[in-house]
């Protein structure tokens, strides 16, 4: 590296260079708090317009079962409904699945596990939704329309094609969590004499269970909000479900569908917004709770 | 049961679920492959998609693909690396600091689908850019922008304090040190993150049907005038791109060959995103290897 000689010298050129990069780098960030707090007041001020200009009840909206935008009635309960059980149903059926895979990248096989699984998950994170979407189509459900009672479309369907897409996620924050491990907790259960299943499920599980919980918590913000893939699959049907195998809908399956058929400004239009407005607030509930789990995981 | 025996089951448990996860991915990568490719022709990946009749291609959405890829590049990587230095090297630990990685956080898991009705509302319909490339490649921004502060982060963190320290000894100034001294350094892994990002930027479609819109104006490749609605490359268009194509074909689509045309343009999708993810690592690799072997 050569020294210009000049620079040290020229003090003016110094606080120019200085301010050119503080100002630069700071309207970058200046940027990103311009668009969250546009996003938040723009759908906000629209999702609200249902319950302050439109005048529908909050109670009716959160839990009124019945979705009939022609005769007034704007219950978004099975929606809301919808939402929940998907993503908590793909959270279960995930996080077993990605804890195991992250013991056998960590505790099993450290070497040739972690080079075969480790580009497995990255490959499953980078697949895009919708593609997940189209094979849950074309493969899952004509399957379960084979093997259970209904369509084959529904909440099932949704929930399987949902853990799937979250699986990365939990997977590779559980491998983060055990890798950085200390040896030591484990040498000493192996020196007390326990066996490999005894010190994982003694000691190493509960040690990163605030992480894996982590996870899991961020795997369920990702359902919760994923839209298309969702949408074709769950058959997108304004009721309760009562039963996995019953066609359903989700606050983001019903957005998709009927935001561009609706007129800008109608009730019904607002209604969505307000839909919006829940999975916005969903999304700040999931990272407070993720805030959470993380100041117990450092402790 | 033993405690031997318990162990055995374990591992056995946890053996067969990851490889249960690894013949998930390579069935559907199989599926997707041997149903798709098949499909895949010079003249599907260039011609005009039907609405009704069979035979279509995904040749403008294609296109609009890369195109919107290309947009969304040039506005976020200059933004995205600029945040990124702002919270590397200026931000000092604090309050404002803490609230400002929140918001980092908080923008990077918001749902897609919010997103793009914020696109809607406020691009589309209050700055009237219409359903445009220009409207898809901001909403884009959005998304991309906190991968890229994240990326740009942890690659200036990464590069050794020596040589910022030998760059101060200089006497050279802060931001001069960023740019000649930290940035290059920091450059290989900032490269290998945008093209992981441009990967996922690639596939995202659920912002973009309220922004990019649902339709492509007939495209004439001759035609280079940006402002012409014909012109692939006019700003202010509405392009469909290849993921939203592949969504309206598997739920409204009414072609009879829908499901090859799903099949054919996910294959093309998921190839374009094996590419990313393989030219990812070739240029780290190559970056690397370039940066060490100078010393």
């Amino acid at each position: 590296m050569k020294a210009k000689q000049e620079t040290p010298l020229l003090f003016r050129k110094h606080r120019a260079e200085e301010w050119i990069g503080r100002i630069y780098t700071t309207f970058c960030v200046a940027l990103l708090i311009v668009i969250i707090v546009s996003i938040v007041y723009f759908v906000a001020s629209k999702g609200i317009a249902t319950f302050a200009i439109n005048g529908v009840s909050l109670s009716e909206f959160l839990f009124g079962q019945t979705w009939q935008p022609d005769s007034n009635k704007f219950g978004a309960l099975p929606f809301i409904f919808g939402s929940f059980v998907t993503s908590l149903l793909a959270a279960v059926i995930a996080s077993p699945l990605s804890v195991c895979a992250a013991l056998f990248m960590t505790e099993i096989t450290p070497n040739w596990g972690k080079k075969i699984l480790q580009p497995v998950v990255e490959l499953l994170a980078g697949i895009p939704s919708v593609v997940y979407g189209f094979i849950g189509l074309s493969v899952l459900v004509p399957f379960l329309r084979d093997i259970f009672p209904g369509q084959g479309l529904g909440v099932a369907a949704g929930s399987v094609v949902l853990s799937i897409m979250i699986l990365p996620t939990i997977t590779s924050i559980a491998t983060d969590a055990l890798s950085s491990l200390p040896r030591n907790l484990k040498e000493a259960s192996y020196g007390l004499g326990a066996t490999r299943w005894q010190t994982i499920a003694g000691v190493v599980l509960p040690t990163v269970l605030p992480s894996v919980l982590t996870g899991v918590v961020l795997g369920m913000a990702r359902a919760f909000g994923e839209a298309l893939a969702v949408q074709m699959v769950i058959g997108n049907a304004p009721h309760i479900p009562r039963s996995l195998f019953e066609s359903a809908s989700t606050l983001t399956s019903v957005i998709t569908l009927n935001m561009s058929n609706t007129v800008m400004g109608s009730v019904q239009n607002n209604a969505l917004w307000s839909m919006a407005l829940i999975l916005l607030l969903m999304t700040f509930v999931f990272v407070l709770i993720v805030r959470l789990l993380e100041r117990r995981a450092r402790i | 049961m033993s405690a031997k025996v318990k162990d055995r089951i374990a591992t056995g448990v946890i053996i067969f679920f990851s490889a249960l996860i690894i013949a998930v991915l390579v069935g559907m990568l199989a599926y997707i492959l041997v149903r798709g490719i098949s499909h895949i022709d010079w003249h599907f990946l260039t011609s005009e998609p039907e609405t009704i009749k069979a035979g279509g291609g995904i040749g403008p959405a294609l296109f609009n693909s890369i195109y919107l890829l290309v947009l969304t590049l040039i506005i976020t990587i200059p933004l995205g690396i600029g945040a990124g230095i702002y919270m590397a090297e200026y931000a000092k630990e604090g309050r404002i600091t803490a609230s400002i990685r929140l918001i980092v956080e908080v923008l990077s898991s918001f749902p897609s689908i919010v997103v793009g009705l914020f696109g809607l509302l406020v691009l589309v319909n209050t700055f009237q850019f219409g359903f445009s490339v220009l409207s898809g490649a901001l909403v884009l921004t959005i998304f991309n922008m906190p991968l890229m502060v994240r990326v740009t982060e942890q690659a200036f963190r990464s590069v050794p304090i020596e040589q910022k320290e030998a760059g101060l000894a200089m006497g050279l100034s802060h931001w001069k040190i960023i740019t000649s001294i930290l940035f290059p350094v920091a450059l290989p892994a900032i490269i290998t993150g945008t093209i992981l990002a441009a990967g996922r930027i690639f596939g995202e479609a659920a912002a973009l049907l309220f922004t990019a819109g649902m339709t492509t104006p007939k495209l004439d490749f001759t035609d280079w005038n940006p402002t012409s609605l014909h012109s692939p490359i006019n700003p202010l268009r509405p392009a469909e791109t290849l993921s939203v194509h592949i969504w309206k074909v598997n739920s409204e689509g009414l072609s009879p060959d829908a499901a090859q045309i799903a099949a054919g343009a996910s294959a093309v999708l998921v190839i374009m995103v094996l590419l990313f993810n393989l030219l990812a690592r070739w240029v780290g690799r190559l970056l690397y290897r370039k940066f060490t072997s100078i010393k």
